[in-house]
């Protein structure tokens, strides 16, 4: 049957329910597992190959050497505000030393700290 | 004369209307996000907007006429403030009541549309134009509507007053009974004037960008929301006092707390409106208040006529 | 009566991306609309001429941000061409699975849009809240909300466990609901129906000579989908109908878009049901054979076309995006002619458009004499340092300066 108001019983409805939406900064937002968020890196294992600093469609990790180590050491250099959390570095990394985490809430106010060792 | 001054300015004047419009128009917004089942604004919210609005960079447009362009917002408000005061808020009447004050307020509730219209064309703005032009085609057509369906009532009660007419009707509440066209209508078209979805065609975002005030901003665009504020409340108010004239008490606290309550009630009715319809377009809009709007408040009127005939013989 | 010409964008609240269309009204009628395009070139074409095939991926999948999944399975499926690699039949059937998904999100997202334009925020806020189910899906499915990151070269990168494929199932049995409530809405709100019927109609003839694609063409009565034309991933040995409809005007689409989300709902559940086991991916060698491919795709707003030129190395010589927009936009001008002012922001939101996607030049017009000017790559490129450098950003000691050829 056509006529105008066809959403007033639903509307009514929506008045007793709990609301949809949330007061997000203040009510934590959560994200599935396996998310593609903040990088993870794993100094023991990686073995200074470079495939995630060549296949990097951004440019935004980059692998060097620790100095005053024994052992050969590595870190790595994320540019957090060019990575586009692709996950491509974590695919190709032959060690598994990269991993995606889920922390999704990487915004800063000042570009220099969005240079980061991990 | 210093009491009068109060009343006027603070209570239940200019002061207490500027309170009671934030507070509806948080209502409002309040009950539009939650029927559509979002957490929506807190209750300072509409404050808020407004100081943040009255504190921003003020631009009057160089092709503008300066004067008309800072002037007009003042208009629309004092008008909307001057009509609040004939209207009963405690108890059966108004503070200051005289014969046919019915029509000073339908008057005074005319001229914010018009200074509407006014303040898009004197913006010389594309936009504003077309927005003000839409505004008094809709004018034209919610108008006549709007004073026929209140046309009715005051012809049954026999007077022009609207104290007169809540007194009438709360000693015979049965006879307010015949006006439920007329409350139709009116609502429709209170709707209409407040410029609101489906009647939002003089602003309508997507189309014709701000519409009539495309180019107002800081605090005449404050003073403009402002208006529109007060102009629901006012709009309400008299819906209420004319339409649901019932259960008036003797004391002035009961009163006022009923008059929340139907006030609460029409405000309702015009957010559900605006929930649940999309916008019209100009023709769309301007033939319903002709095809359908007019005809239902002639017949109230056609009613309210029998009805006195009845009672008077 | 006089008339009046006026700019409806770049800059404008019912466009969400930059395009220009200047209307010239009578009254409150529209007498002619010119469409010019070039707000908002990326120079994505060119950049992947510098990027090697795997990273392409990333960039094409961002020419949207919404049909993501589209490009890059275009992409993919060209190099793939080129490359002559056969995809394991599970990848087909999970591109299959997320290219559906995406469409039902992309459908209710233009509900939504829809329900903004004619001014019903309501009907907006209700389709936008349901699409969270199908993001939620998505981000769970891909790991992340928009730019999935699914397809690589060879298959994809994510399996779907049992348990996924569990929660999806769940979701499609509330979203088909919920479809059912909007296809309700949509054709018994008088309002509703009183702004779309008849508005920006284009007729099975027309829709044909102006070279319309997707859901526009399809509610002028065409039956045309890629999906059945040209079958790619998994389509070929699924059971789905076309949606087509008589109206030829934006209800018409909208009905359409209804039809085609009810008709993904059941493309998922077979994809669910039907998909082989196997592997996902097969490596493919980072070279690429020298070659050329074309590839189609039935996005959600229409035939997405791309063409891969390779040579041998490991970067591409030329690609070439054609976005279903760039179709679509010459039966705008067409549709908003004749009508009302207030119908436009309807229809050209109708063909969903996405202006992004589709601008691949820039037209540089003289304010002063009006002429017209062309640029080669380099002079591009030496107009926009000299450009900035007036504006007090040089780039001429830089390395970006230094680089000219």
């Amino acid at each position: 049957m056509k006529s105008a108001g066809r959403m007033i019983p639903y509307l009514i409805s929506m008045l007793v329910k709990k609301p949809d939406t949330v007061l997000y900064p203040y009510v934590h937002a959560n994200v599935p597992e396996h998310f593609r968020g903040a990088l993870k890196f794993d100094q023991e294992k990686c073995v200074g190959c470079k495939l995630c600093q060549r296949i990097c469609p951004t440019g935004a990790i980059a692998i060097e050497k620790l100095e005053n180590t024994e052992e050969k050491r590595f870190k790595a250099v994320v540019l957090m505000d060019q990575c586009i959390f692709c996950g491509q570095c974590v695919d190709s990394c032959p060690r598994k030393a990269l991993e995606n985490t889920e922390n999704f809430e990487l915004a800063s106010l000042d570009r220099k700290t969005l240079k980061v060792d991990i | 004369m210093g009491l009068a001054l109060f009343y006027i300015l603070i209570f239940p004047g200019f002061l207490f209307l500027g309170f009671l419009s934030l507070a509806f128009e948080f209502i409002d917004r309040k009950l539009y996000a939650r029927l559509q089942n979002r957490v929506g604004p807190p209750w300072y919210q509409p404050l808020a907007d407004l100081i943040k609005l009255a504190a921003k960079e003020t631009v009057v447009p160089r092709e503008a006429e300066s004067r008309l362009f800072r002037a007009i917002p003042s208009f629309a408000m004092a008008a909307t403030a001057a009509a609040f005061l004939y209207i009963p808020i405690w108890g059966k009447t108004s503070l200051f009541p005289f014969d046919s004050d019915l029509i000073v307020i339908l008057y005074f509730l005319t001229i914010p549309t018009l200074t509407f219209f006014l303040a898009g064309w004197f913006s010389s703005s594309l936009y504003a134009e077309i927005g003000c032009i839409r505004a008094m085609t809709q004018f034209f057509a919610y108008e006549v509507p709007l004073y026929m369906s209140l046309l009715g009532p005051a012809m049954l009660a026999g007077t022009w007053s609207v104290s007169g007419i809540t007194e009438f009707y709360s000693s015979n509440p049965a006879l307010a009974l015949c006006n439920l066209p007329g409350l139709i209508v009116a609502v429709f078209a209170t709707q209409g004037k407040l410029e609101r979805v489906p009647f939002d065609i003089p602003d309508a975002e997507t189309e014709i960008v701000g519409g009539t005030f495309t180019e107002y901003s800081g605090r005449f665009l404050a003073l403009f929301r402002m208006t529109i504020d007060a102009e629901l409340v006012v709009a309400s108010a008299l819906i209420a006092a004319v339409f649901l004239p019932f259960f008036i008490p003797a004391s002035p606290v009961f009163g006022f707390i009923l008059f929340l309550i139907k006030v609460f009630i029409v405000v309702f009715l015009l957010a559900l409106m605006r929930t649940a319809l999309a916008r019209l377009r100009i023709d769309q809009m301007v033939g319903f208040c002709w095809r359908i709007l007019a005809p239902l408040s002639l017949l109230q009127v056609l009613i309210d006529l029998l009805v006195r005939g009845v009672l008077v013989s | 009566m006089g008339k009046i010409e006026i700019p409806l964008g770049p800059q404008h609240p019912a466009l969400e991306e930059p395009e220009s269309f200047n209307l010239l009204l009578q009254g409150e009628r529209v007498a002619a609309a010119t469409v010019a395009l070039g707000y908002n070139h990326r120079g994505m074409e060119k950049a992947c001429e510098s990027r090697t095939y795997i990273q392409n991926i990333y960039l094409l999948e961002r020419i949207c941000g919404i049909c993501s999944h589209s490009h890059s399975t275009c992409y993919v499926q060209t190099v793939e061409q080129i490359a002559g690699v056969r995809v394991p039949e599970r990848a087909l059937y999970i591109r299959t699975l997320i290219g559906e998904l995406e469409r039902i999100h992309s459908h209710l997202l233009w509900l939504g849009i829809a329900g903004h334009e004619i001014g019903f925020m309501t009907l907006f806020m209700c389709s936008w809240k349901d699409r969270e189910v199908v993001m939620d899906i998505l981000e769970m499915l891909t790991g992340n909300r928009v730019n999935y990151g699914m397809n690589t070269i060879g298959g994809v990168r994510r399996d779907i466990t049992p348990e996924q494929a569990e929660e999806v199932l769940k979701a499609l049995d509330v979203l088909e609901e919920r479809t059912k409530y909007y296809t309700k809405v949509a054709t018994e709100e008088v309002t509703i129906i009183s702004r779309l019927s008849g508005v920006g109609k284009l007729s099975n003839e027309d829709g044909l000579r102006l070279g319309a694609v997707g859901p526009v063409l399809r509610a002028s009565g065409v039956a045309r989908d890629v999906r059945k034309d040209d079958p790619y991933a998994a389509y070929a040995n699924l059971d789905f109908k076309v949606a087509t409809d008589e109206h030829a005007d934006v209800f018409g689409r909208t009905v359409v878009r209804v039809l085609e989300l009810m008709e993904s709902y059941k493309i998922c559940r077979q994809v669910l049901k039907e998909m082989p086991d196997g592997s996902i991916s097969v490596k493919v060698p980072g070279k690429v054979p020298a070659g050329e491919a074309m590839s189609r795709y039935e996005a959600p707003r229409g035939e997405d076309l791309h063409y891969v030129k390779a040579n041998g190395t490991d970067m591409p010589e030329r690609v070439k995006v054609r976005a279903p927009t760039l179709a679509n936009l010459a039966a705008i001008t067409h549709m908003i002619e004749g009508g009302y002012l207030a119908d436009v922001p309807i229809v050209i939101a109708a063909i969903d458009p996405c202006f992004s996607c589709t601008d691949r030049m820039v037209k540089v017009t003289d304010l002063k004499t009006g002429g017209e000017k062309k640029f080669d790559w380099d002079g591009l490129r030496r107009y926009s340092i000299d450009f900035y450098a007036k504006r007090g950003v040089d780039f001429r000691n830089t390395s970006i300066g230094k680089e000219e050829r």
